[in-house]
C-alpha cells in the first residue's frame, strides 16, 4: 500500500506499472502522452525488486486500445496495466510485442530508403527475445540492441 | 498471372510464377521480334547510371513495340533539386503504364510500389534486391541443365555482401538443390541465409578452396571479390588470386558443369575460359533480355 502512494491515486483511467526507469520518456512518447489534455502523473526511479529502478505513470480519464498499448512492449516488455474505475482496479493487463511496428523505430540499416525520405518505418517482428524486426522496405534486421525509438 | 503485379523482390513471386517467367522467356529467345506492347509507354527511372542493366531493360522494351521514356542519369531530373521520390513516382505513374526503377537506396522500390497506380519493376535498389538478375540466372540454370530440379551449385567469392547469389539462394530454396560455399573467411554467407537454408532442410557445405567442389558441381557461379570489402587489406592480398577461375582448373569437371557470373568481371575469371564451352557468362547476360522481355510482358498483357 505505501509504494502505490508514492504516486497519487487516480479515480478513473489508466496505471503503467513496471516501466524501466530509463524508459519512462520513451513510452510517453511513443504514447504521444505529451499531447494530450489529460491528468498526467508520473514516478520514476521508484525501487523495484524486479527491475532495479522503475518507472508508473497514471493517465486520468484515458483507456487504451489493446494495439495502442503493444507499442510499448518495445521498451517495456514487463509493463503491467491496471485499468481503474471509481479507484478500483477493474481489469489488469500486460502487453505483448505487436507483429507489426509501424511509425516508431527507426531501420539500423544507413543506406534505407527510410532514413532519406519522409516514410513511416514499418517493420514485421521476426523475433520476440530478443526482439528481432525485418524492415519491410530495405529487408534488413533490426536488433534489441540496435533499436531507436523516433 | 502475374497481370499487373509488381516486382520488387524474388519473394514477390511464387515458385509457379517464377516459372511462368521463364517459359515466357524462353517464348521470346525462340522469337524475339514480337511487338505485342504497341501502344504502351514504359517508364525506365534509372535514379543512378547503370548502363548494362538499363540497356537490357530498354531493349527489351523495345523489342516488345513499347514506347520508353525516363531518365539514365538522376543529374538531370528534379529528383536532384529534392523532389520526394513518392512525388516522381506520383508523376511518372501518370504518364506510363509500368515503371521500371534502379534507385541506391534500400527499400525503395518497395516505397514506389506503393505509391504508384501502375506496376513496379525493380531494377536494383541499393546492396537489397534485383530480382531480374534472380530470374535470367535461373533462366540459364533451367536452359543448360534442362531442369531447376536437385542440381549442385556452387557459388565463389564474395558470399557476404553479393546480394544476387542471397536472392538466388532464396529463389532456387524451391528446388531441392545443394548449395557448395566457397569464400574467405571475411566474405562468408551471412548466418540469416544459412538459418534460412537450416529451416528448409536444403543442404549447403562451406569451403575455402575451390577446388574441392569443383569436380562435383553443376553449376559454378562466381562473384566479384572486391578489395574494398575487406577490412584487413593483407588478407585481401592473401587470397585475392585463390579465388580466380583458370581454364586449366577445369579439366576435371562434369560435362554439363556451366560458369555463371552476374557481370562485369573484375578478374576473377581469366579470361582464357572465355573459350572453353562451359563459360556461359556471355550469353547470361543475353538471356537477361529475353527474361525482362518475360517479365514486362507478362505483366503488361497477363500473357
Ligand atoms: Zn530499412
Amino acid at each position: 500500500m505505501e509504494k502505490e502512494l508514492k504516486v497519487s491515486a487516480i479515480k478513473n483511467g489508466t496505471v503503467i506499472d513496471h516501466i524501466p526507469a530509463e524508459n519512462l520518456f520513451k513510452v510517453i512518447s511513443i504514447l504521444g502522452l505529451q499531447n494530450i489534455p489529460n491528468q498526467i502523473t508520473f514516478g520514476t526511479n521508484l525501487e523495484s525488486q524486479k527491475l532495479g529502478r522503475k518507472s508508473i505513470i497514471k493517465v486520468s480519464d484515458k483507456f487504451f486500445e489493446g494495439d495502442e498499448i503493444n507499442k510499448i512492449a518495445l521498451v517495456a516488455p514487463q509493463a503491467k496495466l491496471n485499468i481503474i474505475k471509481d479507484y478500483e482496479v477493474v481489469e489488469k493487463r500486460v502487453v505483448d510485442v505487436p507483429e507489426d511496428i509501424v511509425g516508431y523505430v527507426k531501420c539500423v540499416n544507413p543506406k534505407c530508403v527510410t532514413n532519406f525520405q519522409p516514410i513511416t518505418t514499418r517493420f514485421r517482428v521476426i523475433g520476440k527475445s530478443p526482439l528481432q524486426l525485418r524492415c519491410h522496405y530495405c529487408e534488413k534486421t533490426t536488433c534489441e540492441n540496435q533499436m531507436v525509438i523516433i | 498471372m502475374i497481370k499487373n503485379k509488381s516486382l520488387v523482390s524474388i519473394t514477390d513471386f511464387s515458385r509457379e510464377e517464377i516459372l511462368h517467367v521463364l517459359d515466357l522467356a524462353a517464348q521470346f529467345e525462340s522469337n524475339p521480334n514480337q511487338p505485342i506492347l504497341q501502344g504502351h509507354i514504359i517508364a525506365s527511372l534509372f535514379f543512378e547510371p547503370s548502363t548494362r542493366t538499363r540497356l537490357s531493360f530498354e531493349t527489351a522494351m523495345n523489342r516488345l513495340g513499347a514506347r520508353v521514356i525516363g531518365f539514365s542519369d538522376p543529374g538531370v531530373t528534379s529528383a536532384t533539386k529534392g523532389e520526394t521520390l513518392k512525388d516522381t513516382i506520383k508523376m511518372v505513374s501518370n504518364y506510363a503504364d509500368l515503371i521500371v526503377m534502379r534507385h541506391p537506396l534500400e527499400g525503395a522500390a518497395r516505397y514506389a510500389s506503393e505509391q504508384s497506380r501502375v506496376p513496379i519493376v525493380n531494377a536494383g535498389d541499393g546492396a537489397n534486391q534485383h530480382p531480374s538478375q534472380t530470374l535470367l540466372d535461373m533462366y540459364s540454370i533451367r536452359k543448360t541443365q534442362g531442369r531447376l530440379e536437385d542440381l549442385k551449385i556452387a557459388m565463389v567469392g564474395d558470399l557476404k555482401y553479393g546480394r544476387t547469389v542471397h536472392s538466388l539462394i532464396q529463389a532456387m530454396s524451391d528446388f531441392n538443390p545443394t548449395f557448395y560455399f566457397v569464400a574467405p573467411d571475411e566474405l562468408k554467407m551471412p548466418n540469416e541465409y544459412k538459418q534460412f537454408l537450416d529451416e528448409r532442410g536444403i543442404r549447403y557445405e562451406e569451403y575455402t578452396d575451390m577446388a574441392d567442389v569443383l569436380p562435383k558441381a553443376d553449376i559454378l557461379y562466381m562473384t566479384r571479390v572486391q578489395k574494398e570489402r575487406f577490412a584487413d587489406l593483407m588478407e585481401y592480398e592473401r587470397v585475392k588470386n585463390t579465388y580466380v577461375l583458370h581454364n586449366a582448373m577445369l579439366d576435371d569437371t562434369k560435362d554439363n558443369l556451366k560458369i555463371l557470373h552476374p557481370l562485369p568481371r573484375v578478374g576473377e575469371i581469366s579470361e582464357d575460359v572465355d573459350l572453353n564451352p562451359k563459360a556461359y557468362y556471355f550469353k547470361q547476360a543475353e538471356n537477361g533480355m529475353y527474361t525482362r522481355m518475360g517479365i514486362i510482358a507478362g505483366i503488361l498483357t497477363g500473357m
